[in-house]
This record gives structure tokens, C-alpha cells and sequence, in this order.
């Protein structure tokens, strides 16, 4: 009994150190990131489904790393606006519109940590004001 | 010698009832029925009418007609969708594939896919609809057709709530169930085409489906 006490003791305060000694830029990190998980299965998951995986040749996979890096400014647009056009996702084309989604900026950049960095993707914090920034150059 | 025949052959049809009735769980009928009686070599018998799927005539995405007479001897899954819609339908057609994977090479099977949306969706947007999804050959149709047609057809016989509504998401309100329709055009289940669980139930209740004795099939 004594040692359960103990042990369990040890966990607690080893987890309230670990706690402590996060930076806060860790702290915005997980606080974006589970707000998003929430913006997303609410706005994205239907058609991106839960693994952002897609669907065939329809809807695309939000996997793709690379796509995502070279898009940060203009992805705020995308989910605001919805986005028509071609265009070229882990070397398939997509080509069906997305609609537009009113979310606010904070919302936005929750949902894109989330997507940034699940499935795959690391791309850290996407915050407010880089998404405030984006939707200022929206065309 | 007359008499001995027909009594072996009664013994072997009870033999055959009793061993389907023991083997597995058998689906329920749904929708109305009611008992008919007649009278067969001077007995009466009762037998029981059950709720079918009446004539119907649409059209699938290789422009071929299809009626109800195209589907005899199938058993099929019916949903209803549009190709513009933003809410349930990737959820339903992403589990769809699962039943399509695990059934296109069977034969007597079918997906049907109904658009409550006729005047966006024509044949050549199915067709390029089902070509996106991967969709090839003949077990999985998306049909069209006039919106009444397929509208009563929704609610009066596949018991599946459909409804314009511009404030809806996409302009639609409508339920995402998959209905299971045997080879003698009767409901056997009805499942949430939205929720993995139910479709796997779903794909369950299919194979034992297929499993149902032919005698079973005879009206």
C-alpha cells in the first residue's frame, strides 16, 4: 500500500515537472492543435475524412507536406473563400470545388496546426497572425 | 409409387427448412404484409404478401435505361446522394467503396445510387462522378431520372427521407441510409451509411443474404 502510495506519488510529480518545464510556445502549440481537432471534424472531416485521407479522385489526401509548405499564405484563402480550380496533390489532379467555410482567423489557424501537423505533416504552429496576414492578400 | 414421391419430397423439403432455420439468424422482412389465403389442391393455405419495390425506370451513368426488371434475381443496396454535396454524402460513398470492393466480383449484386439532384447531375456528371471515385463496370450505378420519380420512390418505398431546402447545406436535406433490398424486391435492413459500424453490419447481413436458400426465393 505504502509503495503504491509511493509510486504514485513519483508519477504525479514527475508529470507536474515535465508540465512545468514546457515553454509556452509548446502551450500554444497543444491549445491551437486541440481547438483544431475540434474545426476540423466539425468543417473538414465529412469530406477529408479522419485520417485527412480523401476520397479517390474526388476530394484530396491532406498529406501532402510538401503542397501545404508551399501554400501557408494562400491556405487561409482556400478555407475562407473555398477553392475552385485545378490542382495537383501528391502528383494527382483535383479538379471538383471545395466550399467556402466562415470560419474566423483563430479557427483557421487552429484547423491548419491541426492539419499541419497530423497526417503525417510537421509544420509547428500556424498562428493567428500569420493567418491574419494570408487573408489580408486573398484574392 | 405416386404418393411415396411426394412424401420423400416433402420430407426433403422440411429436412432443408429446418436446416435453414437452425444454421443462421435469417434477416427480417420489412414494410406491410398481409395474409392471402388460397386454395391449393383442394386446402386452403395462407400465405403472406410482403411490400416490394415497384416498377420503376431511371437511367445509369453509361446512359443505359435501368428498371426494376434489370435487377431481377439481385440483391441490391440503394442510397441516395448528389455529387455537389458538401455534408454526408463522402462519408457515405467513402464507406460505400468498402461494400463495392467487397462485392464486385460477385455476381447478383448491385449498388444503386440515386441522385436527388437530376437537373446538376446528369449522365455525363454521374459518369465523371463515378470515374473520380474509381467506379468501373456494371455493380455500382448512379442513377437518374425525374425528381418526382425518384423522390416517391425514396420516401414511399425505400422509406428514406429526401427534401429540397435551400437552407440546408448544398440545397438538400436527406438521410443517409443504405437499404438492403433482396432478390425478391423486399427490404431486409436499413443501415446508417454514415457510421463504419452499421456499414460493416451491412456487408455482414449481404453475405448472409446470399446465403438464403433458393426455396426461400419462390413466390
Amino acid at each position: 500500500m505504502k509503495w503504491k502510495l509511493t509510486g504514485a506519488l513519483t508519477v504525479l510529480a514527475t508529470i507536474l515537472f515535465i508540465a512545468a518545464c514546457q515553454s509556452d510556445e509548446n502551450l500554444e502549440f497543444k491549445r491551437y492543435y486541440s481547438s483544431g481537432a475540434l474545426v476540423y471534424q466539425q468543417h473538414c472531416q465529412n469530406c477529408h475524412g479522419t485520417s485527412g485521407e480523401g476520397l479517390s479522385a474526388l476530394i484530396p489526401p491532406l498529406s501532402d507536406s510538401s503542397y501545404l509548405r508551399k501554400n501557408l499564405t494562400t491556405l487561409p484563402c482556400y478555407i475562407k473563400n473555398g477553392l475552385k480550380g485545378q490542382i495537383t496533390i501528391k502528383g494527382k489532379t483535383f479538379d471538383d470545388a471545395m466550399p467556402a467555410n466562415d470560419l474566423s482567423p483563430v479557427e483557421i489557424a487552429q484547423v491548419l496546426t491541426y492539419i499541419g501537423n497530423s497526417f503525417g505533416n510537421k509544420l509547428n504552429t500556424i498562428d493567428e497572425q500569420s493567418v491574419q496576414k494570408g487573408l489580408a492578400g486573398c484574392k | 409409387m405416386k404418393n411415396t414421391l411426394i412424401l420423400g419430397f416433402a420430407a426433403i423439403l422440411l429436412w432443408s427448412a429446418c436446416k435453414s432455420n437452425s444454421d443462421k439468424k435469417a434477416l427480417p422482412i420489412y414494410g406491410n404484409r398481409e395474409p392471402v389465403t388460397k386454395t391449393v389442391d383442394g386446402k386452403q393455405v395462407t400465405d403472406t404478401i410482403y411490400q416490394t419495390i415497384p416498377p420503376f425506370k431511371f437511367v445509369n451513368q453509361y446512359g443505359d435505361s435501368v428498371s426494376n426488371k434489370t435487377l431481377n434475381g439481385d440483391i441490391y443496396v440503394v442510397d441516395f446522394f448528389f455529387t455537389t454535396c458538401p455534408s454526408i454524402c463522402p462519408i457515405m460513398h467513402r464507406n460505400m467503396l468498402k461494400v463495392y470492393e467487397t462485392f464486385k466480383n460477385t455476381g447478383h449484386f448491385k449498388i444503386i445510387s440515386h441522385t436527388i439532384d437530376p437537373k446538376h447531375d446528369s449522365v455525363p456528371v454521374l459518369k465523371k462522378y463515378a470515374d473520380k471515385l474509381g467506379i468501373t463496370g456494371n455493380t455500382w450505378w448512379f442513377l437518374q431520372g425525374k425528381k418526382e420519380d425518384i423522390y416517391t420512390i425514396a420516401e414511399k418505398n425505400y422509406l428514406v427521407a429526401v427534401k429540397q431546402d435551400s437552407s440546408a447545406a448544398g440545397g438538400y436535406i436527406h438521410a443517409g441510409y443504405f437499404v438492403l433490398i433482396d432478390k425478391q424486391k423486399r427490404i431486409r435492413g436499413s443501415y446508417d451509411g454514415t457510421d463504419p459500424k452499421q456499414v460493416d453490419q451491412l456487408i455482414a447481413d449481404i453475405k448472409t443474404l446470399q446465403a438464403e436458400p433458393d426455396q426461400m426465393i419462390v413466390q
